[in-house]
């Protein structure tokens, strides 16, 4: 029986050989079991299993080590996160927005994943992930344009380096492992944060973007928000695994498992498997439990498939109150700041208001824009024929 | 398109080349003329590619730039995407017709459309190659037609050469191109010949540009890929019977010609249009449908279209039944109401 | 439909749980390359000494006919064969291992489980000489038709499965995949409604360590049977080329499937001796070495030192066994030979439930355009 052995660095690496090494001569005769020619132990598996129960910071000793400027920062971005949340579904109660998938309850995953990032890396974010791209910078009126529907996306992706949100399940990760094997191969320094639910783990984009990642060495961090629900299936009609975390095992790469509403927990585990992917060490798999305090989006009615014993439950473990009951204990915030903090986020809300009650100004033209380079003979004709139906409109 | 134009001064000495051949050079000089071009799919390395079209280029230009992937179809056209974000150009090699289907989500949710979705920000510069068409006794899943697929979707350009010389070109073209490129290589003419020159390609015939392929006054034959020999073998068969038959390759399907179709056609008054896919919902309705909008004053005759059946591939010691030959569309050409002249 | 008891099918094993992420890998071994028999701690066979030269006769005749199918390839007979020489033991044990009740769902190599279902080795070649897309009925044997897409009828086979335990039936249903196919999306989504599901389903791959030209290490960073620990199921991972082994491994993981116990990854470590399939040239990718190495490792070659060594099989036997594979190679070589071009009317049939307009207008064109031809040179069109 051939015993384990470290990982090696050819089996870690990308191959770079045209056929395999001459095989190692085979063990003496007689020695009972013979491993086939081509077996030998890879990788050991047991230091890439997630930790036994979601790793957690708040309310631990080791807070007390936690930098009180990260702590504040993460405060004032989940407030303002929860308080976006709330205006973008009121929008949509106004038919300012088609569509609101809200991420309240789950703010400390979206907050810590948008600050864990360096300027040079990439985000790629599911369409539930705005505060994520609203987090890394990007204008929080341009992140709802998907939703609000004048067109699919409102932002430059590459002046933040944020991919467009993605709205078919788990696609986006082979697109993050691509472009972060796009990046290794220049030499730079990017690794790309890819973010996904609990249900799109059962893809098979899922799979094959970390199996990609994996063989790749690719440096990415993919990152589940296990929200409980994918609209009404829960976890457990989602998967068998013993944690979604532990999925990572199968494909050679660690997996974490992280207390999803413990913001400076997910933004730790985040940043060590940041440096560890800049480093050369590969993808992670970190799975955040959290929960979908709101319905999968405003038209879901979620009192059909759950008790609100389980959300009060939750509410009790509320990403903000965690972190706000660290920041008062620790005397790092007092009353005006909270209060400075609050007013900061009905500014942001009250700024989103006024420029999503103004009507979009929508170019029917444009239509035919973005389609090709450059316009094919067809769309130059359904262009102009376009044209003149809005014209008759107009002489109407 | 300057890239693989000709040096004035190198001197052309044509041989006969095959259309293997000529793909394989366009993915040397595309690799070679620009350090963002990476060639990923199953086997492209070590092996070469099934059908051998990258053959030697991982000893050339390293694995990095000529990659085996896992056995993914997603996974490969997926992360093509991400590759593409970065500013690279992706060639992503689809192993058979049938094996693409897994990466249609990702071809039709994202390649087709991120340009859009992006108001321009972000082109994905993809080239798919697809080997495709029957004709080789394939077993099941290995010579579907599945341009009607790509040609439906908007965003996607869709190209398929007949040539040896247009091989290299439209390849050429297609990884020059800033737009997601789906390339059908005819899997039954990767050993057709011709004379050709690799150290002096001509020049890239733009996409979009149909080309008259031989004259005639009678009918058009409106054509593409693996037709075009069937339909240039029943021209001249069809000289036995009277008729001198034009012969259209259209090479893209998106953009499609409808300068030199119409133009062809209402020259000549009469169309067919010939391709081994299913006829229901196939490429040829589309055809059909423009030059009949188009041309309608100047035809004699309905647009007929020669087409395979529409059942499943068959299989191979069947194909020839199903696949379009030059008496079928000869047939389709004496059906063109020559009785009514 | 009758619904087994949820609960009875949701209890994930427990305590017999094997394999795994944490463990070490091993890998289940009863008769060595040298034709020892070794003890496993978990996995044991104990097997009659006409059982063992079944096995024996069973593998020799699969390599026979298989052989056989790569010269008729090669004389233009057949458009193309996947050999599985190599993998003999890993398709006879899994395949001895199943119940007729079982059901059995093959990739495109799979001919010696078709044998151990009781499908003619004849009717496997109307697919590689072209006449057909499959020459068996599924229902028959319970051993679908092979499968080309790779990794697709791993979802087919968790949706059998799924069937079988709503049914209240103690069928087991075994998927045949390769490691290549591993990396398909398909197979994980299969890994995950096997398990949400618990159906009793046996994914069973053999890894010959090669998917065409790229080795195992370019498909996986983790050995494949471990990739089930990721799903919530417990994968081994067995020799290949010792039948025992597999027969051992594979009934086990049918039992535990049939039992309610959900579905189990076993991993036969195998070699491809042969192509990827007659029109590969596997010398471009891979060293003799690698293959000299496997080939010592043979699969036929230690079962017969066993019987020979414990007295179990005398060479009247060994003979005997020759004799008559060589009398199957001979019946399906004529078979081949024998086996009528199809009608191609055929093309026409079986393509929706009840006839379609379109479909029977271009069957009656067709019989109208091939009368034309008939009595002509060649009987056909261009």
């Amino acid at each position: 029986m051939a015993r384990l052995s470290p990982p090696s660095p050819a089996a870690a690496g990308p191959a770079k050989r045209s056929a395999r090494p001459a095989p190692k001569p085979p063990e003496a005769a007689g020695s009972g079991h013979t491993p086939p020619p081509g077996w030998h132990a890879r990788i050991d598996p047991a230091p890439l299993l997630p930790e036994p129960e979601p790793y957690r910071l708040l309310g631990t000793p080791a807070a007390r080590d936690l930098d009180p400027a990260l702590l504040r920062r993460l405060y004032e971005e989940l407030v303002r996160g929860r308080r976006y949340n709330r205006q973008a579904t009121a929008l949509t109660q106004q038919g300012r927005l088609a569509v609101y998938p809200s991420s309240t309850g789950q703010e400390a995953c979206q907050v810590a994943a948008a600050l864990a990032l360096r300027p040079q890396d990439w985000l790629f974010p599911s369409y539930r992930d705005t505060l994520a791209v609203v987090a890394r910078g990007v204008d929080p009126v341009q992140a709802l344009t998907l939703l609000r529907g004048d067109w699919h996306t409102g932002y430059d992706p590459r002046a933040r380096h944020v991919a467009p949100l993605c709205t078919p399940l788990a696609t986006q990760l082979p697109h993050a492992v691509g472009l972060a094997h796009a990046a290794r191969l220049a030499g730079d320094d990017t690794v790309a944060l890819a973010m996904v639910g609990d249900g799109g783990t059962s893809e098979g984009d899922f799979h094959e973007a970390l199996n990609f990642a994996a063989v790749w060495r690719a440096p990415v961090v993919f990152l589940i928000q296990n929200n409980g629900f994918a609209i009404s299936v829960p976890l457990e009609k989602q998967t068998a695994a013993p944690s979604l975390a532990h999925k990572a095992v199968g494909y050679g790469m660690p997996g974490r498992l992280v207390d999803g509403n413990d913001a400076p927990a997910v933004h730790q585990v985040l940043t060590e498997a940041i440096e560890r992917a800049a480093a050369g060490g590969g993808p992670t798999l970190v799975e955040a439990v959290t929960y979908r305090i709101d319905a999968h989006t405003n038209a879901d009615d979620a009192t059909r498939y759950r008790d609100a014993a389980e959300v009060e439950a939750w509410c009790a473990h509320d990403p903000i109150d965690l972190l706000e009951r660290e920041l008062r204990d620790r005397n790092l915030i007092d009353d005006a700041e909270s209060k400075a903090v609050a007013d900061g986020a009905e500014a942001l809300a009250a700024r989103l208001r006024e420029e999503m009650n103004a009507d979009p100004v929508l170019d029917p033209m444009e239509l035919f824009d973005h389609v090709y380079a450059e316009q094919t003979t067809q769309l130059r004709e359904q262009a102009a024929q376009l044209r003149a139906e809005l014209d008759a409109e107009e002489d109407r | 398109m300057s890239t693989a134009t000709a040096p004035a001064s190198a001197p052309a000495t044509r041989k006969p080349a095959t259309m293997a051949q000529a793909l394989r050079q366009a993915l040397r000089d595309a690799l070679a003329d620009d350090p963002h071009v990476h060639v990923m799919g199953e086997d492209v390395g070590t092996l070469g590619g099934v059908f051998r079209i990258t053959d030697g280029l991982t000893k050339e230009f390293g694995p990095d730039r000529v990659t085996d992937t896992p056995l993914a179809e997603a996974g490969i056209l997926g992360t093509a995407v991400g590759m593409a974000m970065y500013g690279l150009r992706p060639v992503v090699e689809m192993q058979f017709d049938a094996f693409a289907y897994p990466a249609l989500e990702q071809l039709i949710s994202h390649v087709a459309r991120m340009r859009n979705r992006t108001r321009g920000a972000m082109p994905l510069p993809i080239t798919i190659r697809i080997p495709y068409g029957g004709g080789i006794g394939g077993v099941e899943h290995h010579s579907d037609s599945s341009e009607a697929y790509y040609l439906h979707t908007p965003g996607l350009h869709v190209v398929t050469p007949a040539t040896v010389a247009d091989a290299y070109g439209l390849l050429r073209a297609s990884i020059a191109s800033d737009d997601p490129v789906v390339f059908l290589e005819p899997k039954r003419l990767y050993w057709s010949k011709a004379d050709w020159s690799s150290d002096a390609p001509q020049s890239v015939p733009p996409l979009g540009r149909a080309v008259v392929r031989r004259t005639g006054r009678s009918a058009t034959l409106i054509t593409y890929g693996p037709s075009l020999p069937v339909c240039l073998e029943a021209a001249e068969a069809g000289r036995q019977e009277g008729w001198e038959l034009e012969v259209v390759d259209l090479r893209s399907l998106v953009p499609f010609d409808d300068e030199t179709v119409c133009a062809s056609v209402r020259r000549t008054g009469r169309a067919v249009v010939v391709h081994e896919s299913s006829g229901f919902g196939g490429a040829g309705a589309e055809i059909a449908a423009r030059v009949t909008e188009r041309c309608f004053h100047h035809l004699e005759a309905p647009v007929l279209r020669v087409a395979g059946f529409d059942i499943p591939y068959p299989p191979p010691m069947l194909e020839r039944y199903h696949l379009p030959g030059v008496d079928r569309v000869l047939d389709a050409v004496a059906r063109l109401q020559w009785e009514v002249n | 439909m009758s619904v087994k008891s949820t609960a009875a099918r949701s209890s994930r094993g427990g305590a017999k749980r094997r394999g795994g992420a944490g463990r070490k890998p091993e890998l289940v071994q009863l008769l060595t390359p040298e034709g020892e028999r070794v003890e496993h701690s978990e996995y044991s066979i104990d097997l009659t000494p006409e059982e063992l030269r079944g096995l024996y006769r069973d593998m020799v005749f699969t390599r026979r006919f298989d052989g056989e199918a790569v010269t008729l390839q090669r004389q233009g007979e057949l458009g193309l064969w996947a050999s599985l020489l190599g993998q003999e033991a890993a398709q006879i044990g899994s395949g001895r291992a199943t119940r007729p009740d079982d059901y059995v769902f093959p990739t495109y190599r799979e001919h010696g489980v078709a044998w151990t279902r009781g499908v003619d080795p004849l009717n496997l070649l109307g697919m590689f000489r072209g006449v057909n897309n499959g020459g068996w009925d599924p229902n028959q044997n319970n051993f679908h038709l092979y499968t080309i897409v790779i990794g697709s009828q791993a979802l087919h086979a968790t949706g059998y499965a799924m069937g079988a335990a709503k049914d209240g039936s103690d069928s087991a249903v075994i998927a045949y995949f390769g490691d290549g196919a591993s990396s398909q999306g398909d197979v994980a989504e299969a890994f995950t409604f096997a398990a949400v599901y618990n159906a009793p389903v046996v994914f069973f791959c053999q890894n010959n360590q090669w998917a065409i030209s790229e080795p195992t290490e370019r498909q996986s960073r983790v050995p494949i049977y471990q990739r089930s620990a990721g799903f919530g199921f417990p994968g081994v991972r067995v020799d290949g080329n010792d039948v025992l082994a597999v027969l051992a491994v594979t009934r086990a993981a049918l039992e535990h499937a049939r039992s309610g116990e959900g579905p189990m990854l076993v991993e036969a470590f195998t070699y491809r001796m042969g192509a990827h399939t007659t029109s590969d040239d596997a010398t471009r990718y891979r060293l003799d070495e690698e293959t000299a190495e496997w080939a010592a490792k043979d699969p036929i070659a230690r079962l017969k030192t066993y019987l020979a060594n414990e007295g179990l099989a005398d060479e009247a036997f060994f003979a005997e066994v020759e004799a008559e594979s060589d009398a199957l190679a001979k019946r399906v070589r004529e078979g081949v030979r024998a086996m009528p071009n199809p009608d191609p009317m055929a093309i026409f049939d079986n393509i929706y439930a009840d006839g379609h307009a379109l479909v029977d207008e271009e069957r009656a064109q067709f019989a109208a355009y091939q009368a034309q031809f008939e009595g002509s040179e060649e009987g056909a069109a261009r």
